[in-house]
């Protein structure tokens, strides 16, 4: 890689959040780097930077895509929407389900839930756990996770009375 | 109650330390070992490119002691000139441009002559491969209780067994990152994800020759630790500071997910031998075990994970005769350090593996032969402590049973093995034990402290150096203190984990931060309230009282303070490993049902049911949290979870070859609690963060054991390791 701090920039058109933008990229820029380094969007996070751990995950044009696999080039067009557009208010069952520990994967869950929860039709094809496969939680065991997916749209958990419940015996 | 940063969390408005605007921050990086062992002849800095933009750090511009501070100072924080491990810090290197910085450190070559690695932690060194006292030993520790070598003689059965574990990276999701830099005052202050301010403290003080109010510490939420950020973060820490003291600038070091994985601590590999004698009617006599860790090139934590490790080494049972020895020596490995379960998972794993073995070599079902030698109030455990906590184990063990339909599994397998041309089930039990908070005299030895403030409009603070790691520490101190104090949660506040506001609580570590240190804000919150001379006060009466105080002393701030002092009746025995090595401890019953599928050999869990006994629960879901995770955890570590090692260094460094269970790769993971009230734990509970570590591994390899008729014995169980043992097996 030269090292010269002048970089050729290329100018893209894209939504991002609902807004549209022209922006000056570096072609060498991942739509991570983008949004994170450039736009202040911090949301995502950089787990692995090679997709495997979905931390990054935004959607692109309506589906989730892992952002360190993206370059910022491709999103010229497109509509980004990153997990800080989410309505907060919708974030309700994930919060009492306890789907969140330390918060590094969560941003990318979110934006994995949100989108199963707008596509339910795509549980006639894989579970909620094949769905939620592309992210990796090393805090919650996924328990948390996959019932307050659940009840998102109207399902009980995975074990019916205990989920999310009390689970204390004696 | 929900948790507290649960909506930032959720919403991504948390921000961690990669996330921090910082202005005029260089980036920090770091140049390593390519060569296991050997003297560092010279660094080599490209003569071509223009070094005058970068600010570069070697081992001379370190002043004071070249250590890093843990329980001995042997690490060095750049090497030189010998290095003992690939990936081993040799310069550091700071740039404005975080590119630019990345091409420049691929143009720095270190020059070392090469010495012979000792790489394998089971064989005995040549000579030539000795760099510790005669042997590599770090530390070698042993238990004794009653007469081993008697007992075996008149034993109806003797049984014998070797297990082994592999290590184990942490996969925090959040990658190790550190910012330093010198304040106003001159000050060096380093600001990242942590789980323990005080240790990089004493870091900082023992490098730079400072007094504690010269070096600051601040913790930044912190994306999962584990264990993997007890002990490093004080390496990146003194890194990160080396580079801002010379640069005169903050600097960020953020790792990669490959360097955190090549650089950082991982579980210590662990080999296990036990020879058990047993009585006819199935009563164990005696236990003999030998443990030898891998410590791999430096000390770090490798004393403590011994010890915790021979401790937990016979189980939670009562044996009249136990001798229990114990090494961890050194490689040339990146060093092993924090893991939670911290030793325990290691023995736990051996040991629950040849209760199987035993069991089934002296023709009892595993479960009575568990069921006749778990501890009993009044018994005593390895190193003599009599138990006597009330707690109903045998329920435990009969719960788990039920919960699992244990007995229907083995009958429903059984047929479904029979017919199945390429798949087999099995069902698998592990009984176990964690010892809660620090061994022995840790905790008299950390001397912590709490404190719970009042502050002017009738509210008040918690401040402590525990850290929120994504357990749940901010909720649960919350409901502790609000609970004692009897007032609303949202009128407690949280200060943040900073050595400049906040008094040392200890580490967040050993499962003891609800239990201790929440213990703490209890007493510190009666001390308030003697304090402001409300002793009865609760509520609103506790909030005018606050106020009034306050009023009276303009300026002031009533501080309530409590500082660790032992529960009555605990003496250990350092020198003899004698006597009660916890105040108390946890217990559990784990079932896994596992399927193996022939044609992959790949093994999967079916079902999990986890049933423990943590003292009083604080909060149900996060206290059924940390049961989910760290049995998925453990899952990992038992199937799938293979630190591949060349030269001593971890070859597949990657998320995309060190594989983690996904959602997908796990069952529901079903958790129960059995609540024995703890007295001297806030609002009776006791430790609970890595119990759920202990006994997955050694269930599913019981399980899969179960499925196949034959002694799965070492982890992880990849579907090579199952593809081995069945191939081994129909040659046997």
């Amino acid at each position: 890689m030269p090292n010269t701090p002048e970089q050729h920039t290329v100018t893209i058109a894209c939504t991002i959040n609902g807004r549209r933008l022209s922006l000056g990229v570096n072609p060498a820029w991942r739509l991570l780097d983008l949004l994170r380094d450039h736009l202040g969007l911090t949301g995502a996070k950089e787990g692995c930077g090679e997709g495997e751990c979905g931390a990054c995950t935004v959607r692109i044009d309506g589906l989730p895509a892992n952002s360190c696999l993206v370059l910022a080039v491709q999103a010229s067009g497109r509509s980004i929407e990153t997990v800080e557009s989410i309505d907060p208010a919708s974030l309700g069952f994930l919060h009492a389900s306890g789907a969140t520990q330390c918060g590094a994967c969560t941003p990318g869950v979110v934006i994995t839930a949100d989108w199963i929860r707008r596509n339910p039709d795509a549980l006639e094809h894989a579970s909620v756990r094949a769905l939620m496969a592309g992210n990796l939680c090393r805090c919650t065991g996924y328990n948390g996770i996959i019932d307050g997916v659940m009840a998102s749209m109207g399902f009980p958990g995975e074990a019916g009375a205990c989920a999310g419940g009390d689970p204390c015996e004696s | 109650m929900l948790r507290i940063e649960g909506l930032a969390k959720l919403t991504g408005a948390e921000r961690y330390v990669d996330d921090l605007p910082m202005d005029g921050a260089l980036w920090g990086m770091t140049v390593r070992s390519e060569v296991a062992r050997g003297v560092v002849r010279s660094i080599e800095f490209d003569p071509a490119l223009d070094w005058s933009s970068f600010t570069i750090v070697t081992p001379e511009d370190i002043t004071g002691p070249n250590e890093v501070h843990h329980i001995e100072c042997d690490q060095p924080i750049l090497a030189s000139p010998e290095v003992r491990h690939i990936g081993e810090a040799v310069a550091l290197l700071a740039h404005e441009d975080r590119d630019t910085l990345r091409a420049a450190i691929r143009r720095v070559k270190v020059n070392i002559d090469h010495l012979p690695p000792a790489l394998d932690y089971r064989v005995d060194p040549e000579p030539d491969q000795i760099q510790r006292g005669e042997d590599n030993v770090f530390t070698e520790l042993r238990i004794d209780k009653g007469g081993v070598d008697a007992a075996f003689a008149g034993a109806a059965h003797v049984v014998e067994g070797e297990y082994e574990c592999g290590a184990q990276e942490h996969i925090y999701i959040e990658p190790q990152g550190m910012i330093a830099w010198v304040d106003d005052n001159g000050v060096v202050c380093c600001k990242g994800s942590m789980q323990c301010p005080y240790y990089v403290v004493s870091a900082l003080t023992h490098a730079f020759g400072r007094p504690e109010e010269r070096v600051r510490v601040i913790q930044t939420p912190t994306g999962g630790g584990f264990g993997g950020k007890e002990d490093y973060p004080s390496v990146i820490a003194l890194h990160a500071a080396l580079l801002a003291i010379k640069a005169g600038r903050p600097v960020r070091i953020i790792y990669d997910r490959d360097e955190d994985m090549l650089a950082t601590t991982k579980r210590h590999p662990a080999l296990m031998r036990h020879r058990t004698a047993v009585s006819a009617d199935g009563k164990l006599l005696a236990q003999d075990i030998d443990v030898i860790m891998d410590g791999g090139a430096y000390v770090t934590l490798s004393p403590v994970v011994l010890s915790r490790g021979i401790i937990h080494g016979a189980g939670p049972y009562t044996c009249p005769n136990v001798r229990i020895r114990g090494r961890a020596v050194l490689t040339n490995t990146t060093p092993f350090g924090a893991f939670r379960g911290f030793g325990a998972p290691q023995t736990h794993f051996a040991n629950e593996r040849h209760m199987d073995a035993v069991a089934h070599a002296i023709g009892m079902d595993p479960v009575q032969f568990r069921r006749i030698n778990i501890i009993r109030d009044g018994e005593t455990t390895a190193t003599g402590q009599v138990i006597r906590d009330g707690a109903d184990r045998i329920g435990i063990l009969d719960s788990a049973l039920t919960r699992s339909r244990y007995r229907q599994l083995q009958r429903e397998h059984a047929d479904f093995n029979a017919s199945s041309p390429d798949k087999r089930r099995g069902v698998g039990l592990a009984y176990f034990h964690h010892g809660a908070g620090f061994t022995g005299a840790g905790e008299v030895y950390l001397s912590s402290i709490a404190n719970v403030a009042g502050l002017p409009d009738g509210s008040v603070e918690i401040r402590a150096a525990s850290t929120e790691m994504g357990q749940g520490k901010e909720t649960v101190f919350t409901q502790i203190v609000a609970n004692r104090l009897g007032i609303d949660p949202a009128r407690v506040r949280t200060a943040t984990p900073d050595s400049s506001q906040v008094p040392n609580s200890g580490p967040t570590v050993a499962s003891r931060t609800t239990m201790v240190v929440g213990h703490l804000l209890e007493r510190a919150c009666d001390d308030l309230r003697t304090i402001i001379g409300a002793p009865d006060a609760r509520g609103d009466s506790l909030h005018a009282a606050i106020e009034r105080w306050c009023d009276a002393n303009p300026g002031a701030e009533p501080v309530g303070a409590a500082r660790y002092r032992p529960p009555p009746g605990v003496h250990w025995d350092d020198k003899a490993y004698k006597g009660d090595a916890y105040g108390t401890y946890t217990w559990a019953a784990y079932v896994a049902d596992v399927e193996i599928d022939l044609r992959t050999c790949a093994a999967t869990v079916r079902a999990f049911t986890a049933v423990q006994d943590v003292g009083a629960i604080v909060n149900p879901t996060l206290a059924a949290g940390q049961v989910h995770g760290g049995v998925v955890q453990a899952i990992g570590w038992a199937l799938m979870e293979d630190c591949v090692w060349r030269d001593g260094a971890m070859a597949n460094n990657q998320l995309t070859n060190y594989i983690i269970p996904t959602a997908d790769d796990t069952p529901h993971i079903d958790a129960v609690f059995f609540q024995t009230p703890y007295e001297f734990g806030a609002m009776g509970s006791k430790g609970l963060g890595e119990l759920p570590m202990d006994g997955p591994a050694p269930a599913i390899a019981n399980a899969i054991s179960d499925a196949l008729g034959l002694a799965a014995n070492r982890i992880p169980l990849t579907p090579e390791r199952i593809f081995t043992l069945l191939t081994n097996a129909q040659h046997a």
